[in-house]
Order: C-alpha cells, then sequence, then structure tokens
C-alpha cells in the first residue's frame, strides 16, 4: 500500500479511537476558577482604591496584577499552582497568573543547572513567545496608528 | 544463524539476577509488592533528579550482581542505556564500576535491545556474565521532553506517565533462573504519527511489525505463550496493537497485556497508563522473572516498545518512528 | 453586584481557554499568545474599554488585558511622541507586569525547588 495513504488512514483510525472524554466537568471547572480568579483581582483593585483614593485607575490596575503575579508565583514556588492548573485548565492558564507560573515554573525547574545558564537562561522558555509576539503586535499596531 | 529477524539462543543464556528499584508512586501501584526496593522520595537523597536516576541505576546494577551471587570482577559488560540525552544515567553509574561499558539507546525498548545482545554474547560464549540495565525517571523525563514539573497544565487524555524506577539483570552462561529462548529484533516502524502526547499510537504499528515477524520466524502462535506483554503501548496503544493484529489474522486473547496499561491503579489516574524504560524493566524484574522463576509460567514473550522521539524531529514536524524488540524467557528446565 | 459581571465575564473567557485546549490540545505557550493577540486586536479597533467598563477585572485579569495594555500603550505613545512611540509604548505600558513576573520569579527560583508531580 502507498505509504502517504497507510499514514493517512491509521491517523483517521487512531483519531477515532482516541477515548471521548465529557467536556462539561473540565468546562465548567476551567469556568469557575478563572471566574474566582478575576473577582480576587478586582478585590484587591477594590481595596487598593479603597486605601489609596487619589490613585489613578491605571496605576491601581497595575499595582493589582503585581499582587495576582506575586501570589501566582509564591504559590507555584510551594507546589501549589500546578495542582490548581491540573484541576482548572484553562481557568488558571488564561488569568495573568497563568503568565506568571509559566515564567516561575521554568525559572524554578532550571535553577539546578545555575543561575545564569539554567535559570535566567530558560526562564523565557513558554513565557518568551507570549512577550515577543504581544510586543511585536504592538509595535504593528502602533506603526497604523502613526498613519492614520 | 538469524532467521528471518530471530535468533535462537541454542546455548540457553541464564537470567541469575534481577533487581529492581522503583519510586514511591510506583510503589503505590499495582505491582507494589514484588519490587525489590521502593523509595521513599523520589529525589533519593540527591541534589538532582538527573542524579538520582543515576543512583538509581547504580543500585539496580549492584542489586542484581549481588542477587546473582557473583562478583564484580566476573562481569564483562555492562549494557545499559535510558531516555536521557547522551544517556547520562547509564554511563555516569557505569563510571563507578571496573567493568566495561555498552551504552545503548533503544528508547523505552531499551531493557530488550540489551537482554537481546547479552544473549548472543552468552550464547555465542563471548561472554560469561553481562549486566543489563535501564532507568527512567518521571522528573527528568518530563523537563527533557514536555514542560516544568510546576507549570499548571492539564495532561491530554492519551497521554502517559513516565515510570520512576530502574532495573538491572545478569545473564550468564551457567547458573539457575529463566533462560533467554531467543531475541526478534524489531524495525523502525513509522505509521506518521505525530502527536507527542500519543506515544501508545506511534509505537503499536512498532509492536505489530516485531510481533508478525517474530510468529512467522518461530513458527508459532499466541497459545503458545503463557503471557505476552508489550512494553509501554498503554491502554490505547495496547488496543490498537490488538485492532492491527486481527487485520493480520492473528487473534491476542487473554494472555495479552502491556506493563503500561497494568502499572498503575485506576485510582492513580495516569490516564493511559505507565511509560518510559523502567515501565517494562520493573515488571520483568519484579513480577514475570519471579513468575517464571516459580514455573507458574512456562514461555513468556516480553515485547518492550520504543517510541524514538526527539524533541528537535517533532518541532520540526517529524512524525514518531517506533521499535520493539522480543524476547522469549522459558522457565528453567528441570 | 459588578462582581457578578466580573465573575462571568472572567469565566467565559478562560473557559474560552479550556474549549480551545480540548478541541486542539494546544499546549500552555500557544494559549496565552492567543489570548495577548486578542487583546491587542480588542483595543486596536478600540473596543476594549468599552467591555473594560462593565466587565473590569473579568478582562483586564485574563491575559487579553495584558495584551490590550501593550496595544494601548503604543497607540497611546504614537499619538504624544510620535514615531519613537511605536517602539517605547507597548513595553512601557506593561513594565510592571513584565518585570514582576520576572522579578519574583527570580526571588522564588533561589528559595524553592520543582516538586515531582504526585
Amino acid at each position: 500500500m502507498d505509504r502517504k495513504k497507510r499514514d493517512q488512514a491509521y491517523n483517521k483510525y487512531v483519531n477515532a479511537k482516541i477515548p471521548k472524554t465529557r467536556p462539561w466537568p473540565s468546562l465548567f471547572n476551567s469556568f469557575w476558577v478563572g471566574g474566582v480568579i478575576c473577582c480576587l483581582g478586582q478585590g484587591i483593585n477594590d481595596l487598593i482604591l479603597l486605601w489609596f483614593p487619589q490613585m489613578a485607575e491605571q496605576s491601581a490596575w497595575g499595582y493589582t496584577l503585581i499582587v495576582l503575579i506575586f501570589f501566582a508565583s509564591f504559590l507555584t514556588g510551594i507546589g501549589v499552582y500546578d495542582k490548581i492548573g491540573k484541576f482548572a485548565g484553562g481557568g488558571s492558564i488564561v488569568p495573568i497568573t497563568g503568565f506568571s507560573n509559566s515564567i516561575s515554573s521554568a525559572a524554578l525547574e532550571f535553577k539546578n543547572e545555575g543561575i545564569i545558564y539554567g535559570m535566567c537562561v530558560k526562564m523565557f522558555t513558554i513565557a518568551g513567545p507570549v512577550i515577543v509576539v504581544g510586543v511585536v503586535a504592538s509595535i504593528v499596531v502602533g506603526i497604523i496608528y502613526l498613519f492614520i | 544463524m538469524m532467521k528471518g529477524q530471530t535468533i535462537f539462543f541454542n546455548n540457553k543464556p541464564v537470567i541469575t539476577g534481577a533487581y529492581s528499584i522503583v519510586g514511591p508512586k510506583e510503589g503505590g501501584g499495582n505491582f507494589g509488592e514484588y519490587f525489590d526496593y521502593v523509595m521513599k522520595d523520589d529525589r533519593f537523597g540527591e541534589e538532582t533528579y538527573e542524579k538520582a536516576e543515576r543512583k538509581m541505576i547504580h543500585q539496580a546494577i549492584s542489586g542484581a550482581i549481588e542477587k546473582s551471587k557473583i562478583k564484580v570482577a566476573d562481569i564483562d559488560l555492562i549494557l545499559a542505556g535510558d531516555l536521557l540525552n547522551q544517556i547520562i544515567s547509564s554511563s555516569y553509574a557505569a563510571r563507578d564500576f571496573d567493568v566495561a561499558f555498552l551504552g545503548i539507546f533503544g528508547a523505552c525498548s531499551t531493557i530488550a535491545e540489551s537482554l537481546a545482545m547479552a544473549g548472543c554474547l552468552i550464547n555465542g560464549k563471548q561472554c560469561k556474565n553481562v549486566v543489563c540495565s535501564t532507568s527512567s525517571h518521571f522528573s527528568t523525563a518530563e523537563r527533557q521532553f514536555r514542560f516544568p514539573l510546576e507549570l499548571g497544565n492539564q495532561r491530554p487524555p492519551t497521554s502517559q506517565w513516565t515510570v520512576t524506577g530502574a532495573g538491572g539483570l545478569v545473564v550468564s552462561q551457567k547458573g539457575h533462573g529463566p533462560v533467554l529462548a531467543s531475541a526478534t529484533f524489531g524495525k523502525v516502524v513509522d505509521w506518521g504519527i505525530k502527536d507527542v502526547n500519543n506515544m501508545g499510537a506511534a509505537m503499536a504499528p512498532a509492536a505489530m511489525d516485531t510481533m508478525l515477524a517474530h510468529f512467522r520466524d518461530t513458527g508459532r502462535s499466541p497459545e503458545d505463550y503463557d503471557l505476552i506483554v508489550t512494553g509501554d503501548l498503554g491502554k490505547l496503544g495496547s488496543e490498537i496493537l490488538i485492532d492491527l493484529l486481527e487485520d493480520n489474522g492473528i487473534k491476542l486473547g487473554l494472555n495479552y497485556n502491556d506493563c503500561g496499561q497494568m502499572y498503575f491503579t485506576r485510582k492513580q489516574a495516569t490516564l493511559c497508563g505507565g511509560s518510559g524504560c523502567a515501565c517494562s524493566a520493573t515488571v520483568l524484574n519484579a513480577y514475570i522473572i519471579k513468575k517464571l522463576i516459580k514455573k507458574e509460567y512456562k514461555r513468556v514473550l516480553f515485547m518492550p516498545t520504543g517510541a524514538l522521539m526527539s524533541t528537535t524531529a517533532s518541532q520540526q514536524g517529524d512524525s514518531i518512528p517506533g521499535v520493539c524488540h522480543a524476547i522469549v524467557l522459558e522457565c528453567e528446565e528441570e | 453586584m459588578y462582581y457578578l459581571w466580573v465573575f462571568l465575564i472572567g469565566g467565559f473567557i478562560c473557559m474560552l481557554g479550556q474549549v480551545l485546549i480540548i478541541k486542539t490540545n494546544i499546549t500552555s505557550a500557544r494559549i496565552l499568545v492567543t489570548f495577548v493577540l486578542i487583546g491587542v486586536f480588542l483595543e486596536a479597533i478600540g473596543v476594549f474599554d468599552y467591555i473594560s467598563e462593565f466587565a473590569k477585572a473579568g478582562i483586564n485579569v485574563p491575559i487579553i488585558g495584558f495584551g490590550a495594555s501593550l496595544a494601548k500603550g503604543a497607540i497611546s505613545a504614537v499619538k504624544s511622541k510620535g514615531l519613537i512611540g511605536v517602539f517605547t509604548g507597548g513595553l512601557e505600558a506593561t513594565a510592571g507586569g513584565i518585570a514582576a513576573a520576572v522579578g519574583f520569579a527570580f526571588l522564588f527560583g533561589l528559595i524553592f525547588k520543582a516538586r515531582t508531580k504526585k
């Protein structure tokens, strides 16, 4: 049999054979965990504005995100965030805390190879593309706005 | 002489010692009571997981030598391999033994590759005693092939759990124990599976290919074995293998199982089961060999499967080739 | 009462991420990239602020907010500084988040060790 045809047929057969898991429990978990993380962010934001009423809204958001990033990083360090992630999936990847987790987890993982060549070099193995793509996209948007 | 892909060992190389060491999660699995040593902590008192894996393979080799009641000086050769780049666990463990060393790589099929080579060397009377060993560690494999341990991600339903453990065997010309009857060397088979989280499907065609070659070369059928066991096809992969063989007119019965599928309990939530070099090696050493010694099994077809994947090749869009070697183990004759 | 909106919208966005995971098996890095791009796009067409008004943290905490800040920074910097803003704007606006993520990762990386999953 033609090799390409055989491979295609086999891939098709395997895809049909893969056990289908019910999506609803994981969708539900990601929904409520994601919602709770966002509410925590809102709570932190409201507290900051309550304690420092004169603060500009933009910097209040800045502090909020920094606090969330701190907690996510800490929870990664003590080995809790991966358990949340296993349970919630997208619920803990999509919020900014997931970004923080991806950097912290890489830092923890590769510290054995030394601070410079391990931790610092490998810190962005997962989050790197986020920053690269984000910055490139912002440059594109900036150029577009430059001409309109 | 080789017949097809199979070599028959007429001088009956004997497995005189077999030792298994596993991590705490594996110790809580279905084979928990059979292992020689269960680590309390999978860092094994070392600074890094890589060093822990090295220590495991070291202990597996020493343990097997001790069980076979020979001295290290009587060992002619160590054949070992593992999953890490440049097979560092094996070679670094071997530097502590004053014995000639051959590093081999067959991914998760390594133990069969080393047993087959040991069988040839002993059968041909080139060596008196050969040590075979292999290891894998969940945490070292995870960082090399997948993601950082603390990353909060979910494992896809087809994924398997790399077994933390190591196995060592001594194959000798003389002594008591199960014998190696034949070895069927497998071809590299690739049916175009690209999903790195679906190793079972990538390896199943290789297992089929080797099994067909084995039955063709030996003229036997599945009923001639008390147990036919594949390495780490997992739940999905072994179901695929059964289907593939049925297409080729061979029906696997209740005597067929898969080490990866049997390894963990349902509660341990490893999805499709165990994988890794140690998966088949520790099941062989802890369970199958003990059953052969007790003569509860007369003849076993042991065929670990290996996914010869590399992150570089995968990222370049290549599919995952698989390989599978089959070893026939028989209990000692009266 | 607006906490309900925060919860519902934030939860919905995260659930979209989970849908992507189930449907395509994509990894964390790809999910994050996708949502950052969504954020950049929403801000570039000027929709983000309208959503942000009632969704608040529901859209600012998901990484969409990070993408929106990148675009928002670039746009306002271009308006005030011209060409140089194209390059300085995006990172300036998100410097806090990136520096915090890197800084805390460095700190906790020094303190803690990675553990095997159970």
